[in-house]
């Protein structure tokens, strides 16, 4: 309780009294380099391989013959963009940047380089996080969408390579009964998980008092906070908006 | 000039600083010294607003910093750099981006002058040729120059430094202690240095406060302090086989 308090105190002294805006052009692309490239081949290969499984498993569980094939494409987009790619991809960006902005900002404190931009006046909390947090909202939402198109481009060859389901079935199910919903919110999704993942993961850094032993620490709560977070809020925004 | 009044301050219920008054005069480099733990960084983090003391006041040239807006506060601290015992240069900059940074946040100077600017004070701490390399492939006794020029770039008026020769050998740590010495004379800096060396003490000690367990005990220069008659810094000061054996030479020139 204490912790989520801070928290929000956090939250708040990223905007209070920040620098010009000019300071962090430069800075928010850095980021945004190191956030989304970075990501890249992770986000890639995790999705692929959940909607190549994603589509044998439908099909294995699929016996009944009266339920068309090209179901199992219609199980595969609609789980792939409620579910899997803006939130398994959360879990796997927690564990690849939200580990990575902690342990940056968790060695910056305690080899005292944010005490060095305090004594220059300098609001350390917006100045190192805020360029994060922006940047990881510009990725992330991309991050997701390109996952989901892996997903389901994923799904397709292990369908047809498997012969569980043929291309023409697999294009008519992911086409069917389509709603663009589900995409707006796979996009709001993103925004959030991506605040929430930038944000905890900057906190957990900022805080970080002692020395190496404690940056690690640091890191690892990080991540586990982040996807504790993320599931919580999955949750509420399906039962708010769906 | 800074002047500091009856600065207290506890963590939880463990009080470190008792309520310690003092007055540091500019060009000239002023010691804070004593043994580990009395509270000599906790006093020094106050003085620059990395600490808010519980009690008392920091002035800087008759303003006030402690009870001071954000703005005031803002302003004064254009005039302060500090050297960090372990130099804390940003990781992800290059030495040249280091000394740069503050001109960056804190001016509006052209990419020339602030390049040119950055470029003088390497030289006047005695670095040239390795504006590129990252703060990783230098030696501690390069970091802690980087350090100083970052720490003067804005034509700083105070300069505080935390044990600035910790880590390094002897004779890196006579350089870097003069260097400090010099700039403060030439530029006409506040300077605040804290150490446990002797060899400092010795060497650059124009003002000295001798602080014991949160409180100031002594106060002195170089030239005076040997024959103190205070038993607490006698012993922190002989404790110092070197400073021992300058005495019982003075003591025999004596007789
Ligand atoms: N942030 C803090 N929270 C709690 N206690 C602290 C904090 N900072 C310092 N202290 C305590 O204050 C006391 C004085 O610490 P300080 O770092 O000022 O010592 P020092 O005189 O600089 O010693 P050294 O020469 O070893 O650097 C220590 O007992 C330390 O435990
Ligand atoms: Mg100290």
């Amino acid at each position: 309780m204490h912790g989520i308090g801070n928290y929000f105190i956090f939250l708040g002294n990223l905007f209070i009294k920040r620098e010009a805006f000019r300071t962090y052009v430069k800075q928010i692309l850095d980021e945004c380099i190191k956030v989304g490239i970075g990501s890249l081949v992770i986000v890639g290969i995790v999705s692929t391989f959940i909607g190549a499984v994603t589509c044998v498993q439908t099909a294995f569980n699929l016996v009944s013959p009266l339920i068309p094939r090209y179901v199992i494409s219609l199980v595969v987009r609609d789980m792939t963009l409620l579910e899997l790619a803006p939130t398994i991809t959360a879990i796997v960006f927690a564990g690849k940047v939200g580990s990575n902005i902690a342990g940056e900002l968790g060695t910056m404190k305690i080899s005292e380089q944010v005490d060095a931009l305090e004594v220059m006046g300098i609001n350390s909390v917006s100045f190192l996080a805020l360029p994060k947090i922006i940047a990881c909202l510009m990725m992330y939402p991309l991050l997701v969408i390109l996952a989901g198109f892996l997903a389901i481009t994923g799904g397709y060859v292990a369908g047809t390579l498997t012969g569980v389901i043929t291309p023409q079935d697999y294009i008519y199910g992911i086409r069917a009964d389509f709603q663009e919903f589900n995409v707006i919110f796979a996009l709001i999704k993103s925004f959030v998980f991506a605040f929430l993942i930038a944000s905890i993961s900057s906190y957990k850094g900022y805080f970080t008092k002692g020395g190496a032993l404690e940056v690690g620490q640091s890191s690892t709560s990080a991540v586990t906070n982040s996807c504790i977070a993320i599931l919580v809020a999955d949750y509420l925004l399906a039962q708010l908006l769906l | 000039m800074i002047e500091f009044r009856n600065i207290k301050k506890s963590f939880n219920d463990k009080t470190v600083l008792h309520g310690i008054d003092g007055v540091f005069r500019s060009g000239r480099t002023n010691l804070i010294i004593g043994t580990s733990g009395t509270g000599k960084s906790v006093l020094l983090k106050c003085m620059v607003g990395l600490l808010e003391p519980d009690e008392g006041e920091v002035l800087f040239n008759g303003r006030d910093f402690t009870h001071a807006t954000r703005n005031v506060r803002r302003e004064i601290r254009r005039d302060i750099g500090m050297l960090f015992q372990g130099s804390a240069l940003f990781d992800s900059k290059n030495v040249e981006q280091n000394v740069m940074f503050p001109l960056d946040i804190l001016t509006d100077m052209s990419k020339e002058d602030k390049l040119e600017r950055a470029n003088f004070v390497l030289q006047r701490v005695g670095l040239e040729n390795i504006n590129k390399k990252m703060p990783s492939e230098i030696s501690g006794g390069m970091k802690k120059r980087v350090g100083i020029a970052r720490a003067i770039v804005n034509n700083s008026k105070y300069l505080f430094c935390d044990e600035p020769n910790s880590g390094l050998d002897p004779m890196t740590a006579i350089l870097i202690d003069n260097l400090i010495k010099e700039i403060t004379e030439e530029f006409d800096i506040t300077t605040v240095v804290v150490t446990h060396d002797m060899n400092s003490v010795m060497e650059i000690g124009d003002d000295i406060i001798y602080m014991y367990q949160g409180q100031k005990l002594w106060e002195g220069n170089s030239q005076n302090i040997l024959s103190t008659r205070v038993p607490e810094l006698q012993e922190f000061i002989y404790s110092n086989k070197l400073v021992q054996a300058l005495r019982d030479e003075q003591q025999n020139n004596k007789i």
